[in-house]
Order: C-alpha cells, then sequence, then structure tokens
C-alpha cells in the first residue's frame, strides 16, 4: 500500500514539476527553437506573456517595443530578447516608484481589497515587521463584517505583538477607525494599520462605507501621512485592473500588495495596474509565515518571473 | 472598461451586412476579436487558441440568418459553443438515500470555501437534511472560529477538535458524531493550500481516503486568471473532484476560468455563490454565463431577481388595475417598495446588457435617496390623497412637503411623475398587452427620475 502511495506520489510530482515550468525555460526554449526573430517567435513570446495574466493590451505593447528594438539595435538573435524584455518591464515597475520622506510624521496604512485577497495576513505581516524595525503600531480592526475577521487580526497582532482596536463584529468600522484614530494619537504610536472588510469593487453601498472611512482618517488624523495600499491577489486575472480602477476613485489608492506570489501564478496582472493606474507595488507576499512578505523590488520581481 | 463582444463585431463586420453566408476571410477577422474577448475575461490562452479553432470550423459556411448580420451569426454561433461545452454534466450534488452523505470543500486560500459551505449547508437544510459542518481548518488563525459563527448563523451545528487535532483525526471524529447525532450530511470545510503545496496537498488525500466523500467540490473564485488551469489540473490530480463551485460571481469578472476549466478538468460547474448574505448560492446556469464570458450581460438573471422580488398575488392585482386604468398613488408606493427588494438599482443595471460595457452609463449613479424621498412624500398623504391625486392642491402640496421633511418642488415633481406615468400606462393598457408574472408590472414601471 505505502509503495503504491509513493508511486503515485512521485508520479505526480514529475507531472507537478512540468507545470512549475517558468517563463526562462519557455522563453529558453523558443529562443532555441527559432533563433531568429520571426512572426513565430513572436506569437509564442504573446503566449507566454498572457498566460501570465498581464493582459492582451500590456503584451500587444510589450511586442510592439521588442519589433521596434529590433529593428532600431538591429537585433536579429531572439536570445537577446530576453534581456529587451526585462529591461522594459523594470522600467515600467520603477518608472512610478517615487517614495516620498516622511520620517517626521506619524503614518497611517489604510488596507482595501476585494474578498480573500489576503488583507488580513498581510497586515499581521507588515505589522510585524514595522515593530521588528523599532516602531510602535496600533492596528484598527475594522472589519467587523466578515464572521471571526476580528479574532484571525488579534491572534495576528499577539504573534507580532502590536496592540490592537477592536469592537465586535457587526459595529460600525467608522467608529473603529475612529477610536483607534485616537489612541493612536494618545500614544503617539509610529504607525496605524486598518484593516478594512473585504468588498467587491463594483458593490456601491460597500464601495460608499469605504470612502466614509477614509474621510474620517483623512479628517480626524490629517496631521499623519496616510497611505492606502489595494492587496490584490497573484492569481487574479484582467479584473485586478477594474478593482485597481475602482478602489482608487473611492480612497485614492497609492501603493498595492502583491500577495500569495508563492503559488504558480506570476501576477502579471501588477504590470497593467502599475502601467495604467501609475500605482507603485510596495511589498509582496510569498508565503504564511510572518515573515513572508518581501519590499518590493522591481529587478527582483521582474527575474523571479524570467528565473 | 471591456467592449462588448457583439458591438465590437458589429463593427468589424458591418460591411458584411446583407450577405448570406460568412466566408473564411470573414471569419478569421470574427473570431480575432473572439480570441481577444475571450483573453480579457480570463480564459486560458490554450483554450482560446482550441475552441477558436473548433469554432472557425463550425462557422465555416453557416448561413446567416435572415434576421442576423453576420457579426450577430458569429456571437451566435460562439455562444452556442461555450454553452454546449459549460453545460455538459450533473450539475446536482449526490445525495445517498441511506446513511451519511459526505462532501469535502477545497480550494486556494481566499476561495470562499467557509462562505460557500455555510451556504450549502442552509441549501440543504432548506432541503430537509440535516447537515454537519466540519472544521479541519487548524492552519489560518481563527478560521474555525469563522466557521462557528457561520453554521450559527444558518443554524447548523459545527464539529471541531481544535487546531491541534489533525484534520484526518477530524473527519473520522465526524462521522462517527455525525452518525451518533443524526446528522444524514457531512459538510468538510477544508484550510486554503497551495496546489504546489505537496504536503498540505497529501492532507487532502489522506482526508479523501479516511471519509470517501460523495462530492469533492473545488471552490475556485470567478477573478481568477489564467493559472485557474493549472490549479484545477493539480487538485484534480490529486483528488479526482467531482465538480467546481464558482465563488464571489457577484462581482464584475466576466468568469472566463470556468470555461478553461471545463476545458482540462471536464468537471461540472455546480453552483455558483454570489454574495455575502447566507441564501445566496445559485444554480449553475450554462447560458447565462457564456453571455458573462463574452460580455453581453445577464438579462436572465435580473428577470430572475424580479420574480423572485414581486410578490405575485400583487402584480395580478395590479395588472388589473392597470386594465382598468386604476392605477393610484397606492399602487405605486407598493411597486416602488417592490422594487427596493430587488436590491441595489446599481447592481441591477450593471447586469443589463450595453450598461454594464457603456461608458456613459457605466458613471450612472442611481441615488436610492429619491426613493426614501418619494416614499416620504407618498406617506404622507392621507389615504384620499393617494387614492385621488388630482384632489392634491396648493396647501395640500405643502402640508404633504412640511410633512415629508421635503419641498413642494419634490412633491410637485412626484405629481407630475405621477401622471406621466399613468398616462403611459393608458397606452399601454390600450395596446392590449397582458404580461406574465411579477414582470406585467416592471413592464410598465418607469423609474421616477
Amino acid at each position: 500500500m505505502d509503495k503504491d502511495k509513493k508511486g503515485f506520489f512521485s508520479k505526480l510530482k514529475e507531472g507537478l514539476s512540468k507545470t512549475k515550468k517558468n517563463l526562462t525555460d519557455q522563453i529558453g526554449n523558443i529562443v532555441f527553437k527559432h533563433k531568429k526573430i520571426n512572426d513565430e517567435f513572436l506569437e509564442e513570446l504573446e503566449e507566454i506573456l498572457i498566460t501570465s495574466d498581464m493582459g492582451v493590451e500590456t503584451t500587444m505593447n510589450i511586442i510592439d517595443y521588442i519589433k521596434d528594438e529590433a529593428k532600431k539595435r538591429k537585433l536579429e538573435d531572439t536570445a537577446e530578447i530576453k534581456d529587451v524584455i526585462k529591461e522594459y518591464l523594470v522600467n515600467m515597475l520603477q518608472e512610478n516608484d517615487n517614495e516620498e520622506d516622511y520620517k517626521d510624521k506619524q503614518r497611517v496604512i489604510l488596507v482595501v481589497g476585494v474578498n480573500g485577497v489576503g488583507k488580513t495576513t498581510s497586515i499581521g505581516k507588515i505589522a510585524y515587521r514595522l515593530k521588528q524595525s523599532g516602531n510602535s503600531v496600533i492596528v484598527a480592526a475594522a472589519d467587523t463584517f466578515r464572521a471571526a475577521a476580528v479574532e484571525q487580526l488579534k491572534d495576528w497582532c499577539e504573534k507580532a505583538d502590536v496592540d490592537i482596536v477592536a469592537s465586535e463584529q457587526g459595529s460600525d468600522p467608522g467608529a473603529v477607525v475612529f477610536d483607534a484614530i485616537q489612541s493612536a494619537k494618545a500614544r503617539k504610536a509610529d504607525v496605524l494599520i486598518c484593516d478594512t472588510a473585504g468588498r467587491l469593487h463594483n458593490k456601491k453601498n460597500l464601495m460608499n462605507e469605504l470612502s466614509k472611512i477614509f474621510k474620517i482618517l483623512d479628517k480626524e488624523f490629517s496631521e499623519a501621512k496616510i497611505d492606502v495600499y489595494l492587496v490584490i491577489d497573484a492569481t487574479t486575472g484582467q479584473n485586478g485592473i477594474i478593482q485597481a480602477k475602482l478602489f482608487s476613485e473611492t480612497c485614492g489608492i497609492n501603493g498595492l500588495i502583491l500577495t500569495k506570489l508563492d503559488g504558480t501564478a506570476k501576477g502579471g496582472i501588477a504590470f497593467p495596474i502599475v502601467n495604467v493606474l501609475k500605482i507603485p507595488i510596495k511589498y509582496v507576499g510569498v508565503g504564511e509565515k510572518i515573515d513572508d512578505l518581501q519590499d518590493f523590488n522591481p529587478v527582483d520581481f521582474v527575474n523571479a518571473i524570467f528565473e | 472598461m471591456f467592449e462588448n463582444l457583439s458591438d465590437k463585431l458589429q463593427n468589424t463586420l458591418s460591411k458584411l451586412r446583407g450577405k448570406g453566408k460568412l466566408t473564411e476571410k470573414d471569419i478569421d477577422v470574427a473570431m480575432k476579436e473572439v480570441k481577444m474577448s475571450l483573453l480579457e475575461a480570463d480564459v486560458n490562452y490554450k483554450v482560446v487558441k482550441l475552441f477558436i479553432n473548433n469554432v472557425k470550423e463550425r462557422a465555416l459556411g453557416a448561413k446567416v440568418m435572415e434576421s442576423l448580420t453576420p457579426g450577430q451569426q458569429v456571437v451566435k454561433i460562439v455562444h452556442e459553443e461555450l454553452i454546449k461545452i459549460m453545460g455538459q454534466g450533473e450539475s446536482s450534488l449526490k445525495i445517498n438515500s441511506n446513511g451519511i452523505t459526505c462532501f469535502m470543500m477545497c480550494g486556494l486560500q481566499g476561495a470562499g470555501k467557509t462562505t460557500a459551505a455555510g451556504k450549502l449547508a442552509k441549501k440543504l437544510k432548506k432541503d430537509g437534511k440535516s447537515p454537519l459542518l466540519v472544521a479541519c481548518d487548524i492552519y489560518r488563525p481563527a478560521a474555525i472560529k469563522q466557521l462557528q459563527v457561520v453554521g450559527e448563523s444558518v443554524d447548523v451545528p459545527v464539529f471541531e477538535m481544535g487546531d491541534k487535532t489533525p484534520p484526518v483525526k477530524i473527519v473520522k471524529e465526524a462521522i462517527k458524531h455525525a452518525m451518533k447525532n443524526g446528522n444524514d450530511i457531512v459538510l468538510i470545510d477544508t484550510a486554503g493550500r497551495l496546489h504546489i503545496d505537496d504536503q498540505l496537498m497529501d492532507e487532502l488525500v489522506q482526508i479523501k481516503q479516511a471519509v470517501n466523500p460523495d462530492e469533492i467540490l473545488l471552490l475556485l473564485d470567478a477573478m481568477t486568471g489564467q493559472d485557474a488551469i493549472k490549479v484545477a489540473e493539480t487538485f484534480n490530480q490529486y483528488l479526482d473532484i467531482t465538480g467546481v463551485i464558482l465563488t464571489k460571481v457577484d462581482g464584475d469578472a466576466r468568469g472566463g476560468a470556468v470555461l478553461s476549466i471545463r476545458n482540462v478538468v471536464d468537471r461540472p460547474i455546480k453552483f455558483l455563490s454570489v454574495g455575502e448574505k447566507m441564501d445566496q448560492l445559485e444554480t449553475f446556469h450554462p447560458n447565462r454565463m457564456a453571455s458573462r464570458i463574452l460580455g453581453m450581460g445577464d438579462v436572465l438573471s435580473i428577470i430572475e431577481k424580479a420574480q423572485d422580488a414581486f410578490d405575485e398575488k400583487q402584480a395580478i392585482e395590479l395588472q388589473k388595475k392597470l386594465k382598468a386604468q386604476d392605477f393610484n398613488l397606492e399602487d405605486f408606493l407598493a411597486q416602488l417598495q417592490q422594487m427596493k427588494n430587488m436590491g441595489p438599482l446599481d447592481e441591477l443595471l450593471e447586469m443589463i446588457p450595453g450598461i454594464g460595457g457603456n461608458k456613459k452609463l457605466k458613471g450612472l449613479k442611481v441615488d436610492e435617496k429619491e426613493f426614501v424621498y418619494i416614499e416620504a412624500i407618498i406617506q404622507s398623504m392621507t389615504k384620499k390623497e393617494r387614492l385621488n391625486p388630482s384632489i392634491i392642491k396648493g396647501s395640500r402640496r405643502k402640508r404633504i412637503a412640511a410633512g415629508s421633511g421635503t419641498s413642494v418642488q419634490k412633491v410637485n415633481q412626484l405629481l407630475k411623475q405621477y401622471d406621466e406615468m399613468r398616462k403611459m400606462i393608458k397606452k399601454f393598457s390600450s395596446m392590449g398587452t397582458g404580461k406574465k408574472k411579477g414582470l406585467g408590472g416592471m413592464g410598465s414601471f418607469r423609474m421616477p427620475f
């Protein structure tokens, strides 16, 4: 029985390593196959890019860019293409990353996103990081809607050893945020992180609620630097662009957190979001442990896609 | 953001109007648009290619029906193919008539397993079953608590053994517990996991071996992109899943992942999870999903919503009144309240084809406050006034405005709209259209703003 099982699993793993095959292998393959840049090569490249969720438009932009550059630089060899694509993607991501200096101010991070993208988990990790680097942190449990969301956040805060302001399920999230602001002021906390309930961006009522929360922060804590981070699941497809757009309209997103990058999803949707909406990526989530959150680094990210 | 496929095709193929047959060239042009549309809907690249080839074969030489333009004909063929692929398989759940039936829910983190488990429990309970929810997510903080809260809200017991017992043991104990307590369906909520996490995937296999579930359901987020295909493939390799529940369908993602999954693992879609309330679990309709993937709106869902919300008896009465041209403000108020039952208006508008993709209309905000004003105004009238609004003159208008906390202008506006509606109804009923069911009311109802 045990033997059978092993056979089954090793077979499975074999199959899986196939699916794990990443872009570099694939591009390597077509580079090897075609040698010269031709239509067939470009079509296969298009497939690779689209299957990373970059979307039709961004993919076409890249393909056009490659064609132009190939002409300009007189490239014929497909092997040189990889660097051209990398360069293009890194540029795209770097363009929009202009970190402001706000060392002297108190800071608020409002974390928003659709359901199930990993907001609460990301907050646990951010709180832990900031605490580790010597900040005093307060977390506001403003997801008063989802069952046991407050308990989940409490658990994280305990692990991160930071304070939490919470009320019971079903209470007004605006009131929780208001209380948290008061306590951040009183205790002179360096950072206040606000969790919010997951909401689909096309639900007007819930988006209005979010706008109210944002207004409370803006009004009651105007002396602080307010960051609004949108959490995007790396498995998200083209809907991510609409998500980012509508959340931006509601509460002015100025940073992205890309989660679940430890799966097979490439998180390619981040490219059109960064490109179209000019919002930089701040963090990437790569696991379920408290230290599985990394600062976003465009070069590393692009390299990882091609590794 | 996404243009409706039929609009796009209409433009590309507009020159072909009046042609009797689709030529290869026409189809190539059309298929380019279809391909883009499917990719924008997150259908997997490989699946798109396969699909396009199939459709192309079918479309070649197809006659353009008299009532259709070539563009519409292509959409029709594409639409039919989509329905064919997605509609295969049994969409109902396998329930044993004797003994315990066991369902197992699995999926990635944040797919909506726990919420869907609660919804399914509620549905089964409504069908006269006695379900038991089993908490097997021992990893995520407060996951057990979440299931307990969900269980409580649908009044279904939750079996748990804390977060220190291995899930395999929990499910075995849960079955014993169910037998002892007379539960006939055991619903296992497992922890979210990545499909490449071998250790956790093995755990699922062990759970499967321990209880031999009648249904193994993969929960898939409707927003999932190209990776859906790998997720489904892997879960299926490990577990041989029996079906899929698509979640977060109340978002505006077009859900092309469903098509990819159908193509790759060939398992039926059993349910759609469409909201955060516990009764928002819908049966899967391939034709609606096909329209959605093509960005063509979801008229049928609106009609169904309308049928749910409109009280049939009231509607029949209203219909009588309409025929007798005896429609007063009381009826108007009743109708308004039924409209409100259908849910936020802008959500309904989103589902209407042409609006979802229409840039101008997309920004249209329906002010639900208007409803509140209208209600307040009508409620501030005396019964006599409501039954016979023509008696409402100057001083009555002032009184109603004061009573409802609005202004005379608002009262005037409402009365004017009512008048217009009456005129419309007059025209309508003289045409002799007796519509069926609750929709009779809808047909004549014009938004009062």
